[in-house]
């Protein structure tokens, strides 16, 4: 019988099975941000003596709250700073940052085939390179720092299929939130989707990375895409050495005979942008039936969509226009390289003449830490991941949507269905 | 963690409880895993959810909603139950994140049926019993065990052994 191409990376990974159901898997990749990671170093320091299983397999850095806000972020950030100068870590410090699931894969640390895991639910972005990616908690990411090991029940797989051809206006946020919709927000929980068909064929690596992030709110274990040419073409644009990427792109495919537990297809050809409406990502309508709704601020970032071709999408619609004047936008680069594109190539100048505050790259207010918190009662039109109560915000309201429907919302104050507008 | 916990039982019944929601991001700048229980599911505004009153000191288990746990991989959502005294938490279902990181820290995430938890709601039992090595859960209320229901529930071995050896980090270091 044939294999997925989780299975062929759960097996290559394999150390050994602890009991039947589990897994204990080799890491090729353990990714550190500041939130979740000082508690580990602590009790490591304390407990096991101050140690990593290999610091060239380490990456840290500092993305949630960048600059830090006050004492206590401060901290956070010192304590990583200086773990990393001892153990001979690489660190991305504040000026040369990014959200960890941008700046791994620009900086060339994400290769078809691996295993990576981070203090962090988002982590299932670098699947998109052909790779498992899984979001742990800090226990898990100190014995992974420790020992180079992380443990999962073997993940069923859900390959999801998408056909037909998108419609202008239409980008990989509204394919996730449309699948989120479809599958339910623990539809995939314990399983690793494995996505494919023309559409995605079509897409580029920044919107696979979009769709393998959302995965995680249907609840996925990890989203793949298989590697192809549009994998090596992102290697090339980034200058990343990977040797012989046709041998990593042949091996690192399912078999042609391989068993899904569960098999999708979805026709995207009539699909219209996506907005969410409740409060769990799940709860998604089209535009047409969601236009008008007043909102306080537009946010364009975050790890679902802070990369430079959302912030090009964003510029198009907002080239020569001013925002409304009821209300504010925020626009975040996922990276420093992104902003310093996005500066080159004049994007930076377009958000600002616009009447927007373009940032350095942070998470800032996805989660409601900084760069943009919401105050009680208000309305926030952003394309981040999460809608849930009060994420971005004690008594905020969130609607998730892509970069272009948010650009176009920041032109009227409300939201706005952006064919109208592009 | 011995074979056998018991305690009062607090319910809390929704559905996709998110980690935001069990802690709000404002209180993860922290690099301590202690002190976050008085900020649990502070947004809920959870009504009768006091740990200063008395009746709540013995409260050990949670009985909440599908899908808990979703979101947010922080574990100060475990951090902040534990810190409450919380050890067990049952439910239909959680999410991958949340149910792996509270048995890594040793603590216990039980799936029962829809079904079994909508009756367990209606119930309202005061107290819960927790057999690991029977993988049993015992109900009732007031002082006679016997006028309660038992329900059985499934527990992965190697979860089990994280329970009992309490917890993950220890595990690994020892084996790995």
């Amino acid at each position: 019988m044939g294999k997925t191409l989780t299975q062929k990376i759960f097996d290559s990974h394999l150390i050994n099975r602890p009991s039947p159901e589990t897994y204990a898997l080799k890491l090729d990749l353990v990714m550190c941000h500041e939130i979740t990671t000082p508690p580990a170093i602590l009790d490591i320091q304390e407990k096991w003596g101050d140690k990593v299983f290999d610091p060239e397999k380490i990456v840290a850095l500092i993305d949630h709250v960048s600059p830090a806000n006050d004492s206590a972020t401060a901290l956070q950030g010192k304590v990583m700073r200086e773990w990393a100068r001892r153990q001979g870590i690489k660190f991305y410090d504040v000026g040369r940052n990014g959200i960890c699931h941008a700046i791994l894969p620009e900086q060339g640390y994400v290769l078809p085939g691996m295993t990576i895991i981070c203090g962090d639910s988002h982590t299932s972005t670098l699947g998109a390179f052909g790779a498992f990616a899984a979001g742990v908690g800090t226990t898990d990411l100190e014995a992974a720092i420790l020992k180079g090991v992380a443990f999962f029940r073997q993940p069923k797989t859900m390959r999801i299929r998408l056909t037909g051809k998108l419609s202008w206006g239409v980008y990989a946020k509204d394919i996730i939130l449309y699948l989120i919709s479809q599958i339910g927000v623990k539809g995939a929980t314990d399983r690793v989707i494995e996505f494919c068909g023309p559409i995605i064929d079509d897409l580029d690596m920044d919107g696979r990375m979009t769709i393998c992030n959302m995965a995680v709110e249907a609840g996925v274990t990890s989203g793949l895409c298989y590697p192809d040419d549009r994998t090596q073409a992102f290697y090339l644009e980034h200058q990343i050495p990977v040797g012989d990427f046709e041998s990593l792109r042949n091996y690192w495919q399912p078999d042609g005979d391989a068993i899904y537990d569960q098999d999708k297809q979805f026709d995207l050809s009539l699909l219209e942008p996506q907005v969410t409406f409740g409060n769990n990502p799940a709860e998604v309508k089209p535009i047409s039936e969601m236009v008008g709704i007043r909102v306080n601020q537009v946010y364009i970032g975050s790890c679902t969509n802070g990369r430079i071709s959302d912030l090009r999408i964003a510029a198009k619609i907002l080239e020569g226009r001013r925002i409304s004047d009821s209300i504010r936008l925020i626009v975040v680069p996922a990276t420093t390289e992104i902003q310093r594109q996005a500066i080159r190539e004049s994007l930076a100048s377009i958000f600002i003449d616009a009447g927007a505050c373009f940032s350095a790259p942070t998470c800032g207010a996805c989660l409601g830490m900084s760069n943009g918190v919401l105050a009680e009662g208000e309305v926030c039109a952003s394309t981040t991941n999460r809608n849930f109560p009060g994420r971005m915000g004690r008594g905020g309201t969130v609607y998730l949507m892509s970069p272009a429907t948010a650009a176009a919302t920041a032109l009227y104050g409300k939201i706005t269905d952006p064919r109208e507008v592009m | 963690m011995k074979s056998a916990i018991q305690g009062m039982v607090y319910y809390l019944d929704r559905p996709n409880i998110d980690t935001d929601q069990i802690i709000p991001a404002k209180y993860l700048t922290g690099v301590s895993i202690s002190g976050l229980g008085s900020h649990l599911f502070e947004n809920l505004d959870l009504q009768g959810f006091n740990r200063e009153d008395p009746r709540f000191k013995d409260t050990t288990i949670l009985v909440t909603g599908d899908n808990f746990g979703c979101g947010s991989s922080r574990e100060h959502a475990v951090w902040a139950l534990e810190d409450e005294g919380f050890q067990v938490v049952i439910a239909p279902s959680f999410a991958r994140i949340f149910r792996q990181n509270m048995f890594s820290r040793g603590l216990l995430a039980i799936e029962l049926p829809a079904e079994q938890v909508a009756k367990i709601f209606a119930s309202h039992w005061e107290n819960c019993q927790v057999n690991l090595e029977k993988t049993t859960l015992r109900f009732w209320s007031g002082e006679d065990q016997e006028t309660g229901h038992t329900y059985n529930f499934q527990l992965a071995d190697f979860d089990k052994s994280l329970v009992l050896q309490g917890g993950l980090v220890g595990f690994v270091a020892r084996n790995y």
